[in-house]
């Protein structure tokens, strides 16, 4: 078990490496870097923009100026914002929680919302339960979450005025949680929904496959009751294929956060990119992609070991 | 494979799709949309951009259907013209895709090795990505306009069928037929196009069908969010941009209720004919 997380952990370092410089040589294509600014303006002399590339770095190779960002990266320095003049990790990590309370808001939604919708209809397989949950579920995946979100804003907080429009808390109001709730519960269910399809799906089919198994036979002709056979033994079993899945879409739910984060106004990393993309603030946006990276190869690595953990068939060696 | 047989072959498929009613449904709503789109803008009184000092934020009368948007274009001129460009956008950059992700698949999975390992690894990183966040960083280093978003959602898709085809030629590959054609000599390539591309025309069809409606939903997403198509030019996405302020979202619906429903049954509809198509290909399926 240990030599494999090592294993598994030495692998995504390249990885790593390979997405960072990707990203850094695409990013030194970007137009409209400090420089190019100070260059629209006439009054600077030749000298002085000399000095500028000097300073900023922009004088030597790129490679050069990849070790340097990547060192500082390493030690936690993402440099400055163009537009706030604040180191760019603290804005990251301002914004990363709103985010991750966002996300796994919308996860535990998603669960709450097609499990039972996944389990009755695999229960009554092409009875009424499995049409409503297969219309349902394709109406999820097929609205886009913008519009849905907009819809809903219309509705809950115009017409009948019950939720706030948008942003986390009301002004003055930062440590009242029944407020907070209020302003997430309608970003975490418009996030959810873009999972709801396709996890009504997976579970569903993932536990017809797990019904046709001997040892469910073996528990219904032991006389378990219903219930139990459905939670203990299919419902456990089922939910293997739905982990995996579930950790491949977490890191996903970053870019759906975007859109919501945007019809919500939710203070999170997707409205910092949005923010800084119309600024230009090229470091911000740099950090944000370099974050996001890291967080989908951390999470393949915790879905690996979860996949292992819930199935002792899995074996890592 | 005779002419006969490929035709009977046709048939069966087409009956089998139109037992889906959902999926024909689908279809015809799609034929419809297309011809709309196609068809309709040289007859309209109003370009996507021209602007009537009338109909600033009007709403829907007889001179404009769906009224004036908050700059005085016809609302329903604009929703004709974003259509195009979200088709085109979902087609064309659909088309990117498969056109990189084919062969990349193809040889990952024939020459196996280090093309595997690099092809398939990076694959993965692609899809674990998530693709707006990408999307977003490219567009803000090209700047947004209908050329990059096309090309950016196309390339980013290709590790879909570059999977999907690898996939299916691992599971061929090792078959007495192509170990016969190996064998009497024929070139890969002849192999690839009359053994390995017929085998794998199902799944790729079906895999584009749904990319199509991916690809239409990530377009209008960057639109909505300033990032995508930029104005005078229409896009359902950004016609919904105007929808993020609180009066136009509360008194003016016309000017984002009608792009929002269009693209929602443009994409249901995609999603069905993509089902339907599944389980018409998929001969494991039953349809009584």
């Amino acid at each position: 078990m240990k030599r494999y997380i090592s294993r598994r952990i030495l692998v995504s370092i390249p990885t790593f490496f390979g997405i960072t410089i990707l990203v850094f040589l695409v990013s030194s294509l970007a137009s409209g870097s400090p420089l190019e600014l100070l260059l629209s303006n006439q009054n600077i002399s030749e000298a002085e923009i000399k000095r500028q590339s000097i300073k900023l770095g922009l004088d030597q190779p790129l490679y050069i100026q990849y070790f340097k960002w990547m060192g500082n990266m390493l030690t936690g320095n993402l440099g400055e914002s163009y537009r706030t003049m604040q180191p760019v990790m603290d804005m990251i990590i301002n914004g990363l929680g709103a985010t991750f309370l966002l996300a796994i808001t919308a996860v535990i939604l998603a669960c709450l919302i097609s499990l039972p919708f996944g389990i009755q209809s695999a229960r009554y397989q092409n009875k009424a339960w499995d049409n409503i949950s297969s219309v349902f579920s394709f109406f999820a995946t097929s609205t886009p979450s913008f519009f849905l979100g907009l819809v809903f804003l219309y509705f809950f907080s115009v017409k009948l005025k019950i939720l706030p429009i948008g942003g986390m808390n009301d002004i003055g109001q930062e440590n009242n949680v029944l407020s907070l709730l209020k302003h997430l519960i309608m970003p975490a269910i418009i996030l959810s929904f873009q999972m709801v399809g396709t996890l009504i799906q997976f579970i569903r089919s993932s536990m017809l496959e797990v019904m046709k198994e001997d040892y469910v036979r073996t528990a219904r002709a032991k006389g378990l009751k219903e219930r139990v056979v459905i939670i203990k033994h299919v419902l456990r079993n089922s939910l293997i294929p739905v982990v995996t899945y579930l950790g491949m879409e977490i890191p996903l739910l970053l870019g759906g956060a975007v859109v919501t984060e945007q019809v919500f106004s939710w203070p999170g990393l997707g409205l910092l990119m949005i923010k800084s993309i119309a600024a230009r603030d090229y470091p911000v946006v740099l950090g944000i992609t370099v974050l996001v990276a890291v967080a989908v190869l951390v999470f393949n690595i915790i879905t690996d070991l979860i996949y292992g953990l819930l199935d002792p068939r899995i074996r890592y060696d | 494979m005779n002419n006969n047989r490929k035709k009977s072959m046709f048939i069966n498929f087409i009956k089998r799709f139109c037992k889906n009613k959902l999926a024909v449904a689908g279809f015809i709503v799609l034929v419809l949309i297309s011809l709309l789109v196609i068809i309709l803008p040289p007859f309209l009184t109003y370009s996507e951009s021209e602007i009537d000092p009338l109909a600033f934020s009007s709403p829907p009368s007889s001179t404009h259907l769906l009224g004036g948007d908050d700059v005085g274009r016809d609302v329903f001129s604009r929703l004709v013209y974003g259509g195009r460009v979200s088709l085109f956008v979902g087609l064309l950059s659909t088309f990117i895709s498969v056109l990189i992700g084919i062969p990349l698949g193809i040889i990952a999975a024939f020459y196996r090795g280090i093309f595997e390992s690099i092809i398939m690894r990076l694959s993965d990183v692609f899809l674990s990505f998530p693709s707006i966040i990408l999307i977003l960083f490219l567009v803000s280093i090209f700047g947004p306009s209908i050329i990059t978003v096309t090309v950016v959602i196309g390339v980013l898709g290709w590790p879909l069928f570059a999977r999907l085809i690898f996939g299916t030629v691992l599971s061929i590959r090792e078959k007495d037929y192509i170990e016969g054609a190996v064998a009497i000599g024929e070139t890969v390539r002849s192999i690839i196009f009359k053994y390995i591309l017929p085998n794998a025309i199902a799944p790729i069809l079906i895999q584009i069908t749904f990319r199509i409606a991916a690809a239409i939903v990530l377009e209008s997403s960057l639109s909505f969010l300033g990032m995508g198509v930029q104005p005078p030019a229409a896009s359902w996405g950004n016609m919904l941009y105007n929808a993020q302020s609180i009066t136009i979202l509360t008194d003016k619906p016309w000017m984002w209720l009608p792009p929002g429903i269009a693209l929602l049954v443009t994409i249901l509809s995609i999603n069905f004919v993509g089902n339907g198509l599944r389980d018409a290909l998929d001969p494991k399926t039953k349809i009584s």
